[in-house]
């Protein structure tokens, strides 16, 4: 059944890498973003969360096309880029970086600023009161009573960019290594009439996302029991 | 603060990491390739591999239409493949390109079908009430699907089929939604199928008379003019080994 050629274990490669660094970019850049969000008292906060969740009422076509615009060598960021010496971002595997950064984002977001939000300021403000520093607060305190809306986002984000398709089909151009994904793969092989290919990739794929989504219903449950 | 000091380092590291990585090495011959090409360019790229074992080629495959934008927008593309000329026309018009815009090859359509015997099937029978699903190219951007829609207008059924339409997102495509029976019949390429696995059923050569001719045209990119691999590439296509498996896939080879 599983019998994967090179070309398949390229795609699987490049997958991968592809969700690993996405999920990494975006607990880094969520964190922040979802701290303020819980706990901010700026009007500018539903501005943000409309714009964070924009990804999941958007065809991933619009952010397709748009991006293939902007990181392309005529578009304002790919142009910048060329004129300081480096190369445009549009079918690379840089650039479908970017584009599962902002197409996985509200699957990061969303689960932290709840998590924050249950925690509530009062243990940061006690630990803070006893002399804790920033750093300090959120390994020692935020972190741990919060770990299950951290694994939850991160492994929402991984698995939200490995279903990715319409993004990359538009910005990526389905470059083997670089931007041919495991779902471009399967387009392929379907439209080459190579159906026993594709047949063993879907269903690879099929059990990985049930696997990752049973692992994270069991997780919220555990959590939620622990009353978090 | 400090949090945010941390936080700020961690992103500069990424954005580095992010930026070393964008520097490309010279890498494989990347063609870019009409969908009508799948199985017929495959062939070749092995005999060229055969020839020279070092060679590191990647073929991609889509609408000639689609390829020309990738193009325009910065894809990496070596050489370029096109179903019909006037797409790397519009490339060299664009200053994209590094040879002249070739023809290499005039391509054929066929109607096909996996559940009717397509040989009997005329251009006229696609009106018919019994036939309810007929798979084209998108004729905006395939040629393929361009010189389909202009048969069926020749034959005067283009306004009688309409409802029936359904439109491959490439030839390659069409002939997929046509092998699986989602659609009945199907106008596809004559070099898809005369692919072994779909030449097992007839089809019904369409009167070239009744459409522009499908002078498939190629170029070398102005990226691929720094690869010598790009131009010996191009030169195999001439070759009559290469013309061989061009005419089995029923390409007809220009003087």
């Amino acid at each position: 059944m599983f019998t994967l050629g090179p070309a398949e274990w390229q795609a699987i490669e490049v997958t991968f890498r592809l969700c690993l660094y996405t999920t990494l970019i975006l607990l880094v850049l969520a964190t922040p973003l979802a701290w303020w969000l819980a706990n901010g008292r700026s009007h500018s906060r539903v501005v943000v969360q409309a714009v964070v969740a924009l990804p999941l009422v958007l065809p991933p076509t619009v952010l397709g096309f748009y991006l293939l615009l902007a990181l392309g060598p005529r578009g304002v960021v790919g142009k910048t880029l060329e004129d300081l010496g480096f190369h445009h971002l549009a079918f690379t595997f840089e650039g479908i970086l970017i584009a599962s950064v902002i197409y996985s984002m509200p699957f990061a977001v969303q689960p932290l600023t709840e998590a924050f939000k249950n925690l509530g300021r009062r243990p940061v403000e006690v630990a803070s009161s006893l002399g804790a520093g920033a750093l300090d607060r959120f390994r020692t305190v935020i972190l741990p009573l919060t770990r299950g809306g951290f694994v939850v986002a991160a492994t929402l984000t991984f698995a939200h960019t490995l279903g990715e398709f319409g993004v990359i089909l538009m910005l990526g151009g389905s470059i083997p290594g670089e931007t041919k994904v495991l779902s471009v793969l399967i387009y392929d092989h379907a439209e080459g009439m190579n159906y026993a290919a594709a047949h063993s990739l879907s269903l690879m794929l099929l059990i990985f996302a049930f696997v990752t989504l049973f692992v994270v219903y069991s997780i919220t449950r555990r959590f939620r029991v622990a009353n978090l | 603060m400090s949090l945010f000091t941390k936080y700020g380092q961690l992103i500069a590291l990424l954005a580095l990491a992010l930026f070393t990585t964008t520097l490309h090495a010279s890498g494989p011959l990347r063609i870019a390739a009409a969908s009508d090409l799948r199985y017929a360019l495959n062939d070749i790229v092995d005999l060229y591999r055969e020839a020279r074992p070092e060679a590191n080629i990647e073929v991609i495959y889509g609408s000639s239409g689609k390829m020309t934008t990738q193009i325009i927008n910065g894809a990496p593309y070596d050489v370029f493949f096109s179903a019909d000329i006037s797409f790397p026309e519009k490339l060299q018009a664009e200053g994209l390109t590094t040879t002249e815009p070739s023809v290499y090859a005039i391509g054929r359509i066929v109607i096909w079908s996996n559940t009717l015997d397509a040989a009997s099937l005329t251009l006229e029978d696609l009106a018919s009430d019994a036939i309810t699903r007929i798979a084209i190219a998108q004729p905006d951007h395939a040629p393929y699907g361009l010189r389909a829609k202009e048969a069926m207008q020749a034959a005067g059924v283009w306004e009688a089929v309409q409802s029936k339409m359904v439109f491959g997102e490439n030839i390659a495509h069409t002939a997929q939604m046509t092998e699986s029976g989602a659609a009945q019949v199907g106008i596809i390429a004559l070099s898809l199928a005369s692919f072994p696995e779909l030449a097992t059923h007839n089809h019904h050569l369409i009167d070239n008379a009744l459409h522009n001719p499908l002078t498939q045209g190629y170029v070398v990119t102005r990226r691929g003019g720094q690869k010598s691999e790009a131009m010996a590439f191009a030169e195999f296509m001439a070759t009559e080994q290469a013309h061989n498996v061009m005419t089995r896939y029923g390409f007809v080879i220009p003087e």
